[in-house]
């Protein structure tokens, strides 16, 4: 009974029609894909029109189109710089935060085996925006170091701590929540301690607006950082689609998978590190966005990272677009952190995301 | 039915792990440990817990490294291999995989085709046939869409193995895969896992089953390979008592004259190589 065929016999059972199955499956993508761009240009084009002063979507298009050197200008000035220079970069901004915390957050969960991991729930966005008010209230650095550069250091210090504190305390899904809680709660203080000891009333005000994330006077310069850096980290994430994939099972499986566990954890968190960084430095801790939001593109596209990284920055984009709008309309003419309605979005469904991991535990 | 029918390739042919030495928290969990499997054998890794049995699979599959000793494969080590060469060749299943993602059956089994792809490449009609081949193997070809979390204990070790088999690996590492289960999924999953194409090393905890299933077992004991041979060599009434310290009757009575062991009530030993002191009432 000796046994010496290399390999399982796979090549005995044909593979099933493949073709008609791939087809449909990239027709279904395609479909996917672009009823989610056209729905992000629609959302930007309507959120830009909302607000005070009265604009069509035409007006959006026409300035959009003179500012690209398409056409000429058909609007005042003033109601040319509304869009261009105020609605047009907020809204586009609110997009790319929105794209951005989506991928960090499912990069985080899949790379934690953690359903909760968010980069505002594991202290990431906390310790970001302890760098940025260290840089800005302080002076560290002497203007050597941009406000992008604290928040990254400040990220990167929070994230280390979570994966420290996690490892010495057993490295569970709730461990990493609630080192992440500490974490959170530890870089708040500082930051309020540094808010409260060296910034005068006026920086005490625009701070704390901005630390409850808000998308208020921003402009072109930060939405073309936070895009490069989405840019990258969504190409660096999608090359290790597969990687990702391999966690499912946890890290000894992903090993015996073949994959790098270590360097690909450092370069993944890394990643996510620095684009929390750039967006906390625009916007400030906007929460809860990263939690929900791959929830919902799972259950629209499954769980492949290949599908699933597009489909979820997409999915962010959309939802924090519309949010934002919501933020800054609702009390008109006071205007709502658009954190703080993220939150109030968010808490619920982190709540039942909770109780569906405890009734599968 | 003699060990040499199994050594068909060369010295160095296939998973080697030699000298093994590593320690953990300060204790010494595997002790100049060495195990050949023969080609195409399925081998039980026998020893009571904390013997060093799922460290020895952790090292042998290379996710933990080797310590003092050496692992190769066909005369390579695993670090000169390289981790996704190793992963074509050599697959895991572990004693309890679970998973918070929801994933179908179909998912899980093309997690296997990870080492065999690149980062960027679509999946090939290869990979497609290898997925399918090893579903229709472990009989889940018509569960392809059940999801992961709706399978039963059984079902989910069959389709972790459908999943090392995607892999199409000649070795085969499994720890403790029966842990789990009830007796009829136990048979079911060894008959199966012992009819693969395959070098196969299985730790076990049940001596009958790693009797009826095994062309060879390697006993553990204290990170330290006490015994090892063919089942009726070395499944024997001084062995048990020696290695799990109870007493019990082997008779030549399991399938094919193989090992079957029946233990004995109150039946602690505390004596070495057979000279049993009876313990307690």
């Amino acid at each position: 009974m000796t046994r010496t065929e290399p390999a399982p016999d796979t090549e005995t059972h044909p593979p099933p029609p493949a073709g008609t199955a791939v087809g449909t499956r990239i027709l279904r993508d395609g479909l996917l894909w672009s009823a989610g761009i056209a729905l992000l240009l629609l959302s930007v084009a309507v959120a830009v029109t909302i607000g005070p002063a009265r604009i069509s979507v035409p007006d959006v298009w026409s300035v959009v189109a003179s500012h690209l050197g398409l056409g000429e200008g058909r609007l005042t000035p003033i109601r040319d710089g509304i869009i261009w220079n105020l609605r047009m970069p907020r809204t586009l901004l609110a997009a790319v935060c929105g794209a951005g915390l989506a991928v960090c957050g499912t990069v985080m969960q899949s790379l934690l085996r953690n359903p909760l991991a968010d980069p505002f729930v594991l202290g990431v966005s906390s310790g970001a925006s302890t760098g940025a008010v260290v840089v800005v209230v302080l002076g560290v650095g002497g203007g050597a170091v941009s406000v992008s550069g604290g928040a990254f250091v400040g990220a990167l210090c929070s994230f280390a701590l979570v994966l420290l504190l996690s490892h010495t305390l057993g490295g569970s899904t709730d461990r990493v929540v609630l080192s992440g809680v500490a974490a959170m709660q530890l870089f708040s203080a500082l930051t309020s301690f540094v808010v409260m000891t060296a910034a005068d009333a006026e920086q005490t005000r625009g701070v704390l607006f901005w630390l409850l994330g808000s998308l208020s006077g921003v402009g072109w310069g930060d939405v073309w950082t936070c895009s490069a850096v989405l840019a990258v980290t969504l190409l660096i994430c999608l090359g290790h689609a597969r990687t990702l994939d391999a966690f499912a099972f946890g890290q000894d499986a992903a090993a015996a998978l073949g994959v790098h566990v270590a360097r690909t954890r450092i370069v993944l968190l890394c990643a996510t590190a620095l684009l929390t960084a750039a967006l906390v430095s625009s916007a400030g801790a906007i929460g809860f966005v990263g939690l929900v939001l791959p929830h919902a593109a799972r259950a629209l596209t499954g769980s492949g990272h290949r599908r699933l990284l597009p489909v979820t920055a997409l999915a962010g984009a959309v939802f924090l677009v519309w949010v934002d709008t919501l933020a800054r309309t609702v009390l008109d003419p006071q205007e709502v952190p658009v954190g703080v309605v993220t939150s109030l979005i968010g808490v619920p469904v982190f709540v039942l995301i909770l109780h569906r991991t405890r009734r599968s535990a | 039915m003699t060990p040499e029918t199994y050594r068909k390739g060369t010295p160095g042919d296939g998973l080697r792990a030699t000298r093994i030495t590593r320690e953990a928290g300060g204790r010494i969990v595997l002790d100049g440990v060495s195990v050949a499997p023969p080609s195409g054998a399925t081998v039980g890794l026998l020893g009571p817990n904390g013997s060093g049995k799922t460290t020895l699979l952790r090292v042998m599959a290379g996710v933990l490294g080797p310590g003092a000793g050496v692992v190769t494969l066909d005369g390579r080590t695993l670090a000169e291999t390289g981790r996704r060469a190793v992963a074509r060749r050599v697959a895991v299943v572990d004693q309890h995989a679970d998973t918070q993602i929801d994933l179908s059956v179909l998912d899980v089994v093309r997690l296997g085709r990870i080492p065999h792809r690149r980062p960027w490449s679509a999946s090939g009609p290869e990979d497609e046939a290898a997925v399918h081949g090893a579903l229709a193997r472990t009989g889940l070809a018509d569960r392809a869409a059940q999801s992961w979390h709706t399978l039963s204990g059984g079902e989910r070790q069959r389709v972790q193995i459908a999943r090392a088999l995607a892999q199409q690996p000649r070795e085969l590492l499994l720890d403790e895969p029966t842990n789990h289960l009830d007796i009829q999924h136990q048979l079911e999953l060894l008959s199966l896992i012992a009819a693969l194409p395959v070098t196969a090393v299985v730790a076990l905890h049940d001596l009958n089953l790693a009797a009826m299933f095994c062309d060879r077992v390697v006993v553990m004991k204290e990170g330290r390979v006490v015994a090892g041979g063919t089942p009726s060599e070395v499944i024997t009434e001084e062995l048990v008592a020696e290695v799990y310290r109870v007493r019990a009757v082997v008779t030549p009575d399991g399938p094919d004259g193989r090992p079957s062991v029946r233990f004995l009530p109150g039946g602690a030993v505390h004596a070495r190589y057979g000279h049993d002191e009876r313990a307690g009432p």
